[in-house]
Formats: structure tokens, C-alpha cells, sequence
């Protein structure tokens, strides 16, 4: 399978990435690659086996419903671009 | 062309625990911004999210409460996409393994039909931050308190065909997650949020046409406008020979219309797979089964109680139950009031409805309580007052004057029930109307009801009607 310029740009659109236009056919040819990897698991018969959610043969640990967190606003904010009146602030979205 | 609507929603539930569903921070309403999220809220480099239980256990009640299937192994996705108030570029849900699947609620409609509509999953995730778009030098401001709210997403089946159907059953689920109280139901601050996906078609044909989905819509009465908004839209569309786009619309409530989301242009693609950071959650049946043992008393079976413990018409029983507030209230009325289900029944959805709305009260928030109400039913229950000047002690109530026994007594509302002083008062009305009285004998009975309005003029309202009417009906017969 191989993936073209398209499937590359929207792939790196949808995970934000900035990519250069002479590095696409690279990357093609790179998660190309892959996906023939990933063919060749396809060829084994899984029928009958159930899809693995982790690797880790556990179960999920529960915690109590508890506040333990306390009010650290500004030592995160301490590291943030910018903010103002408790808020983070962000280039302009508007949906 | 006959056209037919095909509706399915998507109930966003805040579920009302105290911390957030993978961190200890708090989930209260209102504090300042940013100041209840944590690292793990945050999205910071090295956390790791921890469970709530108790989440678990409140899906898992929902799910046992419409007869769904609960997963005894679920397991948390990542749907990814990129917004300023999702810190970490994903949203944690679950997507191929839901917790709960399959159940159903019963709506009703009009003329006391029913309907069953399917529920298709209902599965937990977190909420996200908020984002304020005010001026803030042209930034947008981002406040992360909700983010990591614990959310149950209630997706139903596409089985409603009018905006009605679909507001039935979305105060259905509204009153059943308060009845479970894993929900505080509160629309204005969001803990109760609505998508609806809307589609019509030809009637008799079965393929669905494509839908648009309408986003947020925060009160029932919105959620009705916004459907037969966009019911008629995509008629008009198609009868004009255009055909509907599949996309994301907002309904603009202050001009009753909706309208496309620009952003959702290009289709979203959320690359779910699933969180490496969260094992797969494993109920046994034991727990199932004790969340299923420890379920309150729901809607319709206090309903059904309700008719055949307090003898109510159905309609009175669905109107007391729709909210478990509103049952437990009244059912305190009717203790007090030494048993008068019906009055009590009357007064509660009459006035004492009547003044909360008129006050925009909750019934939570009643001036009056169940006990002075139910006093006050007790002295028209034992005739100390008669029905209609209870209306004036209510008011007086209402007003924080005291309590019915002290108004009753301070007012000198206390009912005539001595039937030698009301056949003295009987007398006189007859004798000073003697033409209506004649009038009354050659036949014109609707004068029946002038001289009940007579003696209760002289009485002031305070001679017992039954008393009235009996007396009156024998001094005219004789």
C-alpha cells in the first residue's frame, strides 16, 4: 500500500505538524512502509481472538471520588505565554 | 410530498460526583477561573489519569435503570483533535467498548400513548475547559475548571419522528438521572447538554436521508424550536431541488434559526484508539448486581404507586413524579395533612405550582413547606375551613404571615358548620328574594348557584359549601 502527497499533508494537518515540502515523498514512502508491515500482520488468522485493549494482562484501579487536588493556579500560570484575570489566554478561536 | 423527521440525540450528562473523573480536583460550579485544575486537567508531561469509582458506579446504575446491557469490560479511547480547551490534544472516551449498551425508556405522548426509544450507548468521558471569546486584546481567554468534568454521553437510537418526541424523551432521561442522582440536571450551568441529529425523509421510505447534527442546545424549549427549525429547512431544501449537507449546525435561539459551523468543513477525523495510560475497566457481576439491588424507586414505578396508593388519575400521578423533588415533596404534604392525597394532590400542581412559577422558584427552594402545606389541607380536611377560603390562608402563608392554625385563628377564618346558623342565614337570603325563589320553583334551576352566592356573601365565604347545598336544596324543594 502507498500512501500519496494528500494522505500525507492530511495526515500531518490533522496531527498539526509542519512538514517540508520536498521531505513528503519521504514520509510517503516511510508510513508506507508501515502499513506493508502491518499487511503482513493482517495475513495471520485472528478469528476467535479478542482485540487487545493494553498490553498489560490488568484490570483498571479504581480511586475513591475524593477531592485531593488543591488551588495551584499560579504556579501553572507562572509558565504559561500569557494570561489575564485567572485565564489562559490563546490566539483568537472562534467557532 | 409527505415528508417524515428522523431524530436521534445525544445527552451530554454531567455526573454529579465531587472530584473530576481521572483527577482528585474539584468539580464545583463556579469558583474562579483555573483554579480547580490540576496537573492531570491540565494535560502536563509525566501524569497519569486514576479512575473515579465512583463514575463507574453511577454509569453503571444508569445502565441498569433502562434495562441496558453493562459491559463487564469497557475500555477508554482517545479522540483526538485540536482545541484550545482540550490541553491535551485528546479527549479521553470510549468508543469501541462503552460501558453501557443497549437499553431502552418508555415516552409518553399525547392522548396517554407510549412509545419505546432506544437508548444505543451510553459511554463516559471527560468534559472539556471553556473557552471565552470576549475581547481579551484579541485573544481568547481559556478557563480549564470543567476540563476533566466526569460526562456521560446518552446516544440514542434514531426513533423520534416529531420535536416533541424528542424533547419527551429528553425530559425522560433528565428526570431519571436526578431520580438516580448521578446528575443535578442543571441546564443553565451546563450539567445537562443536548446534540440532535436531524434528518427527513419521504414517508414510506426506509433508507434514512442525510442528516445535519445541531449543536448544544440548552433548554427544552430550545431543543423543540431548533428541530422544527431545521425539520422545515431541509424540506424547503428538497422541495426546492437542492440536497441537505452533512454538517454541524448551531441553533441561533434570539432569531429562531440555525446555521452551518464554518470549521466543520472538512470532515473531522478523531483517529480513536485506545489510552495506553488507562487499563480496561473490569465490573464483576456482584457489583452489577448490588448497583441494580440499591436502585431507588424510578419514575414509572412511583408513578403506578402513586395511583394505586394515593388513588391520582395517571395524568395527576406523571405530573407529581416527572421530578423526584417534586414526589418527595409531595408525598410529605400528604403525611402531614393526615392522608388527603387528592388535596394535596390539587395544591401542590395548583397553587402552590402556580406561585413557585410565578416566583421562578424550583420546588427545592418553596417558602412553604411540606409540612405547613399539609397543616393547612388537614383543616380543610377536618371542614376547620372550607376550599375556597383555604386560598386566602395560602396567600397569607405565602406571604410568611404564620402558619394556617394562626391565620385561621387571627383572621376569624374558621368555617360555619353549625346548621342552625346557617338555616338562619338560608332564611333570610330566601325571604328577602322571594321573585327568585319563584322564579327557581317554576323551573329556572341555575338560580341554585345565587343563593349559594348570597349566603357565602353574608357568611363571608366562611359557611360550609356542603352544608349550603344541602340546606338550600331542601328549603326549595319544600
Amino acid at each position: 500500500m502507498s500512501l500519496s502527497r494528500e494522505d500525507v499533508e492530511k495526515i500531518a494537518h490533522l496531527a498539526r505538524l509542519a512538514i517540508r515540502e520536498e521531505d513528503i515523498p519521504k514520509y510517503a514512502q516511510d508510513l508506507s512502509n508501515i502499513l506493508d508491515l502491518v499487511e503482513q500482520l493482517k495475513a495471520v488468522d485472528s478469528d476467535g481472538v479478542e482485540p487487545m485493549a493494553h498490553p498489560l494482562e490488568s484490570s483498571q484501579r479504581l480511586r475513591s471520588d475524593e477531592v485531593t487536588e488543591t488551588d495551584e493556579r499560579s504556579r501553572f500560570q507562572s509558565v504559561a505565554p500569557k494570561t489575564e484575570a485567572g485565564l489562559y489566554l490563546v490566539p483568537k478561536v472562534i467557532e | 410530498m409527505e415528508w417524515e423527521a428522523v431524530i436521534g440525540l445525544e445527552i451530554h450528562s454531567q455526573l454529579k460526583t465531587k472530584s473530576k473523573i481521572f483527577s482528585g480536583a474539584s468539580t464545583a460550579y463556579g469558583a474562579e477561573p483555573n483554579t480547580q485544575a490540576c496537573v492531570v486537567d491540565l494535560g502536563l508531561p509525566g501524569v497519569l489519569p486514576v479512575l473515579n469509582g465512583e463514575v463507574v458506579r453511577m454509569a453503571t446504575k444508569f445502565g441498569v435503570a433502562i434495562g441496558a446491557t453493562v459491559a463487564q469490560r469497557s475500555i477508554f479511547a482517545r479522540k483526538n483533535y485540536f482545541y484550545p480547551d482540550l490541553p491535551k490534544g485528546y479527549q479521553i472516551s470510549q468508543y469501541a467498548l462503552p460501558i453501557v449498551t443497549h437499553g431502552h425508556v418508555e415516552i409518553e405522548l399525547e392522548e396517554g400513548a407510549t412509545k419505546t426509544i432506544g437508548v444505543t450507548r451510553a459511554h463516559l468521558e471527560e468534559d472539556a475547559g471553556k473557552s471565552l471569546h470576549e475581547d481579551f486584546h484579541g485573544m481568547t481567554g481559556i478557563d480549564l475548571n470543567r476540563a476533566g468534568t466526569p460526562l456521560l454521553e446518552i446516544v440514542s437510537e434514531p426513533d423520534m419522528r416529531s420535536a416533541k418526541e424528542a424533547v419527551a424523551y429528553m425530559k425522560k432521561i433528565h428526570s431519571l438521572v436526578q431520580y438516580l442522582e448521578i446528575c443535578d440536571g442543571n441546564m443553565q450551568e451546563g450539567s445537562f447538554r443536548c446534540d440532535a441529529n436531524v434528518s427527513v425523509r419521504p414517508i414510506g421510505q426506509s433508507e434514512l436521508g442525510t442528516r445535519t447534527e445541531l449543536k448544544n442546545i440548552n433548554s427544552f424549549r430550545f431543543v423543540e424550536r431548533a428541530i422544527n427549525y431545521e425539520i422545515e429547512r431541509q424540506i424547503d431544501v428538497l422541495e426546492g431541488g437542492g440536497q441537505i449537507v452533512q454538517e454541524t449546525r448551531l441553533y441561533d435561539a434570539d432569531n429562531n434559526e440555525t446555521r452551518p459551523l464554518r470549521s466543520k468543513e472538512e470532515a473531522m477525523d478523531y483517529r480513536y484508539f485506545p489510552d495506553p495510560d488507562l487499563l480496561p475497566v473490569e465490573l464483576d457481576a456482584a457489583f452489577i448486581e448490588d448497583v441494580r439491588q440499591q436502585l431507588p424507586e424510578l419514575p414509572e414505578a412511583k408513578k403506578a404507586r402513586f395511583v394505586e396508593q394515593y388513588g391520582l388519575s395517571v395524568y395527576d400521578a406523571g405530573v407529581l413524579t416527572a421530578s423526584r423533588d417534586m414526589a418527595d415533596y409531595y408525598e410529605a404534604v400528604v403525611v402531614a395533612s393526615s392522608g388527603e392525597a387528592k388535596l394535596a394532590a390539587n395544591w401542590v400542581m395548583g397553587d402552590l405550582t402556580g406561585a413557585l412559577n410565578k416566583e421562578g422558584l424550583d420546588i427545592t427552594a418553596s417558602p412553604m413547606t411540606a409540612e405547613q402545606l399539609g397543616l393547612m389541607i388537614e383543616r380543610i380536611g377536618d371542614n376547620t375551613i372550607s376550599g375556597k377560603i383555604a386560598k386566602k390562608v395560602f396567600e397569607a402563608m405565602w406571604a410568611g404571615e404564620g402558619d394556617a392554625d394562626l391565620i385561621i385563628e387571627s383572621k376569624g377564618l374558621k368555617q360555619v358548620t353549625d346548621t342552625g346558623a346557617i338555616e338562619h342565614v338560608i332564611d333570610d337570603v330566601l325571604a328577602n328574594n322571594a321573585s327568585q325563589v319563584e322564579q327557581y320553583r317554576a323551573g329556572k334551576e341555575k338560580l341554585f348557584g345565587f343563593f349559594v352566592g348570597q349566603v357565602m356573601k353574608i357568611t363571608q365565604g366562611k359557611a360550609n359549601p356542603a352544608q349550603v347545598n344541602d340546606i338550600l336544596k331542601k328549603k326549595l324543594q319544600s
